[in-house]
C-alpha cells in the first residue's frame, strides 16, 4: 500500500508554546486511521496544521505531503485546491459550518462549482445525489431549506455530502458524532463506514471516544500531551493496550456490561503544555513510572506485534488486556535501567 | 416510608410557535410524568435531545412551574419558585448542571463560592462556615491550597469539583445532576463519578442523574427511566433495564452505544430521528422509528405496564406480567 499523505516531524506553536512535538504519521490509500486522546492532546491541531487552515499565531515545521505534492508551506492556491478537493473535512459542530442564511442545495452546489466545476442542472442533479447518498429523505423537497430547518444529524450528513462534493481521496472527520444522540450518532457512524468502502476513500476519524474508533476504523493512534505515545491495529491496541495510557483510558470507561463498580480514574489532569514535565509528559500520573521516566523521554519504537509505543515500563506484552486488574509493579520486582 | 421525592403525573407545555409569525404550537416537553425517588437511591434519567429530560430535572427541584401534576418532597407539596418558603427548601435539594465555569462567578475565589450557600442559609457561625468550607474542598478532593484560586485556574475537573462541593455546602437530601460530567475527559470524568459513587455512600444522598451517557448512568444509578418525547417509556432496576431491556427504543438505545470490541454490523441502527416534540406522532410517539410497529400504535398511547419485578415499559407489543408473580 502506497502512503497517501506523509507527515514527517510535524511541530506547532501558539505563541512561543510547542503543542506539538514532532509527529510522524502516515494515511494509506483507502485506510481508515482513528486519533484518539484527550481534550489539548493535539490530534485535531495536527491536521489543521497539516492543511495549513491554523491562524498567523501558529508556528507550524516539518513536512506534509499529499502523495507527491509537497503541503507544507506551499502557497495558498495549492493548498486551497488540495482542500476540500482531495482531503476534505468535517467537524463536531455541523450547525456552525454551514452557512445559516444560505439554502443548502446553494451550499452543495457552491462546493461542486468550486471543488467539480459542476454548473447548472448538472451541479443540481449531482447535489441532489449527494442528498440521496448521506441519506436525506426527500432530498429534492429539502434542497431549498435552510440549515436551521435541518436537525443536527441532518446537518452532519449535509456536511458529508459537501466534504464527498470534491470526491476527495482522505476525508478527516473531527469528532463528527460528538454533538450528537446517541442513536443519531450510530447512524452517521454506520453512513461513514459505508461512504469509505464505496468510495474507496481514506478516512482519520479523531476522536475522544473509543468505542467509536474502533467501529470505524482500521488503524488507531494514541495522543497525549502533543506526542503519539501508541500506534498500531484496532484489534492489537484495544485487545492488548501496552501504554499505561491507552490502558488507563479503557480502565476508565464505564461498561456496559459486568459489574458495575467504582471506575479506575487516571489521577492528575494533563499537563499544561507551558509546563511540561522533563521526562515523559504521562509520568506524574503514571502508576508504572520509575525515576527514569522522570528524566526521559522514550521514543516512539516499533514493537515485534507491530505496533509503536513510547514508554520505557510498558504493560507486559501478555498480560495486558484491558478486563484484568491493573497489574501492580514495583521498583523492586523490575530494576531500574539508570 | 415516605418517599425522598415524587412527582405524579408532571406536564409542562411550552407555547411554541409555527414560524416568526406562525400560530402559536404548544410543546408539551413533559407529558404526564410519574416517578419517586428515595433517601439515599439513584435514580438515572436517559434520553436524546428534547426528550424532556432536562426541563423534568428543573421541574423536580420547582425551579420550573408545574402545569399538571405534582411535586411531592419529603410527602409535602413543593412551595412556588421564588417563595421564601422554597427558598429555604432549598438547602435540602440542590442542583449540578453540565458546565460548571457558566455556573461560577468568574470573580470569586472558589472558597467563597462554596461558603456561598452557607451565608444564604445562614448556616452557624463564621468559624464554622471557615471549617465546613475546608472539610468540603476536602471531601470533593480539592486541595486547601487552592482555596484562594479562581474557576478559571483550576480545570474542567476541579470546578465541576467545586460546583459539587457548593452544591453538598448545606447537606442536601435531594441532589439534581444534568449531565454533570458531559463535557470532561474520559479520565477526568470517572474522578467525578468516582466521587459522585462515594457521596452517595457516604452521605446518603438521593440523587437523580439526568444523562445521555448510558455508560455511566449504568455505572452510577440504582434505577433508570428512559425518556421518549416527554414520556417515561421505560423504567427499572439498572442492571435488569441494560441486561434485559423490553422496550424497542430502549433496545436501540443501549444498542447504539459504541463500545470497543463490538462490531457495527451487530447493533439495531433506529432509522429516522426523535420527531419534533411540537408533532407528536398519533399514538405511541415513537411508532414511526419502531420495527415493531402495528396499527395499535398508530392509534393508541400505550401506558406504563409492569413486564418484570420493578420493571416496567409502555409499550403495546411487550409482554406484560401479572401483579400477582410479585418478587
Amino acid at each position: 500500500m502506497t502512503n497517501l499523505v506523509e507527515i514527517r516531524d510535524l511541530r506547532v506553536a501558539f505563541d512561543g508554546v510547542p503543542v506539538l512535538h514532532g509527529i510522524d504519521l502516515d494515511v494509506a490509500r483507502g485506510e481508515a486511521l482513528g486519533l484518539v486522546g484527550e481534550s489539548g492532546c493535539g490530534k485535531s491541531v495536527t491536521w489543521l496544521a497539516a492543511l495549513g487552515l491554523l491562524p498567523g499565531k501558529a508556528s507550524v515545521s516539518g513536512r506534509v505531503t499529499l502523495e507527491q505534492t509537497d503541503l507544507s508551506g506551499a502557497p495558498r492556491d495549492r493548498l486551497e485546491r488540495v482542500r476540500g478537493g482531495r482531503i476534505a473535512m468535517i467537524f463536531q459542530d455541523p450547525s456552525s459550518a454551514l452557512n445559516p442564511v444560505l439554502k443548502v442545495g446553494r451550499q452543495l452546489v457552491e462546493a461542486l462549482r468550486l471543488h467539480r466545476g459542476l454548473t447548472g442542472a448538472a451541479a443540481k442533479a449531482e447535489a441532489l445525489r449527494l442528498m440521496d447518498l448521506v441519506g436525506i429523505p426527500d432530498a429534492r423537497g429539502r434542497f431549498t431549506l435552510y440549515p436551521h430547518e435541518f436537525s443536527g444529524g441532518q446537518c452532519q450528513r449535509i456536511m458529508i455530502a459537501m466534504a464527498l462534493a470534491g470526491e476527495p481521496d482522505l476525508l478527516i472527520a473531527d469528532e463528527p458524532t460528538t454533538a450528537l444522540d446517541a442513536t443519531i450518532q450510530a447512524q452517521i457512524l454506520d453512513l461513514l463506514a459505508r461512504l469509505r468502502r464505496e468510495m474507496n476513500m481514506a478516512m482519520v476519524f479523531i476522536s475522544h471516544d473509543l468505542g467509536a474508533v474502533a467501529q470505524v476504523c482500521e488503524r488507531v493512534c494514541v495522543m497525549y500531551a502533543g506526542r503519539i505515545v501508541e500506534e498500531g491495529t484496532v484489534s492489537t491496541l484495544f485487545d492488548r493496550p501496552r501504554h499505561p495510557y491507552t490502558r488507563g483510558l479503557f480502565d476508565a470507561l464505564p461498561r456496559l456490561h459486568g459489574p458495575r463498580g467504582a471506575l479506575t480514574p487516571i489521577p492528575g489532569t494533563v499537563p499544561d503544555p507551558r509546563n511540561l514535565p522533563a521526562g515523559c509528559a504521562f509520568a506524574p500520573r503514571c502508576n508504572r513510572a520509575q525515576g527514569f521516566c522522570q528524566r526521559n523521554r522514550p521514543d516512539l519504537l516499533r514493537q515485534r506485534d507491530g505496533r509503536a509505543l513510547a514508554c520505557a515500563y510498558p504493560l507486559p506484552e501478555d498480560d495486558a488486556a484491558p478486563d484484568a486488574t491493573a497489574p501492580r509493579m514495583t521498583a523492586h520486582q523490575e530494576g531500574c535501567p539508570t | 416510608m415516605t418517599a425522598l421525592l415524587e412527582a405524579r403525573d408532571l406536564v409542562r407545555v411550552y407555547q411554541g410557535r409555527k414560524g416568526l409569525f406562525g400560530a402559536a404550537a404548544p410543546v408539551r416537553a413533559v407529558d404526564g410524568i410519574s416517578l419517586t425517588v428515595n433517601a439515599g437511591e439513584t435514580l438515572g434519567i436517559v434520553g436524546e435531545s428534547g426528550s424532556g429530560k432536562s426541563t423534568l430535572g428543573r421541574m423536580l427541584l420547582g425551579v420550573d412551574p408545574a402545569q399538571g401534576g405534582q411535586v411531592l418532597f419529603k410527602g409535602q407539596p413543593m412551595p412556588a419558585a421564588a417563595t421564601p418558603e422554597w427558598r429555604a427548601l432549598r438547602a435540602d435539594m440542590q442542583m449540578v448542571y453540565q458546565d460548571p465555569l457558566a455556573a461560577l462567578d468568574r470573580r470569586l475565589t472558589i472558597a467563597a463560592q462554596i461558603r456561598e450557600p452557607l451565608e444564604i442559609h445562614r448556616t452557624g457561625t463564621a468559624a464554622d462556615r471557615t471549617a465546613r468550607v475546608a472539610q468540603l474542598m476536602e471531601s470533593v478532593g480539592l486541595r486547601a491550597d487552592q482555596a484562594d484560586r479562581y474557576p478559571h485556574e483550576l480545570s474542567g475537573g476541579q470546578r465541576q469539583r467545586v460546583v459539587i462541593a457548593r452544591a453538598l455546602a448545606t447537606s442536601p437530601d435531594l441532589l439534581v445532576c444534568d449531565e454533570p460530567v458531559s463535557a470532561l475527559d474520559v479520565s477526568i470524568q470517572a474522578q467525578v463519578v468516582n466521587l459522585l459513587r462515594d457521596l452517595q455512600a457516604r452521605e446518603g444522598l438521593g440523587m437523580v442523574f439526568i444523562s445521555h451517557d448510558l455508560k455511566v448512568v449504568r455505572n452510577l444509578c440504582d434505577r433508570v427511566a428512559v425518556m421518549y418525547l416527554g414520556r417515561i417509556v421505560e423504567e427499572g432496576p439498572s442492571e435488569r433495564l441494560f441486561a434485559d431491556p423490553q422496550h424497542p427504543y430502549t433496545r436501540a438505545l443501549i444498542s447504539s452505544v459504541p463500545e470497543p470490541g463490538r462490531a457495527l454490523d451487530s447493533r439495531v441502527i433506529l432509522q429516522g430521528e426523535p420527531p419534533n416534540p411540537a408533532r407528536r406522532p398519533r399514538g405511541c410517539a415513537f411508532h414511526p422509528r419502531c420495527s415493531l410497529a402495528t396499527d395499535v400504535c398508530r392509534d393508541q398511547v400505550p401506558q406504563l405496564a409492569r413486564v418484570a419485578p420493578g420493571q416496567t415499559a409502555a409499550c403495546h407489543h411487550c409482554p406484560v406480567t401479572p401483579d400477582v408473580r410479585a418478587a
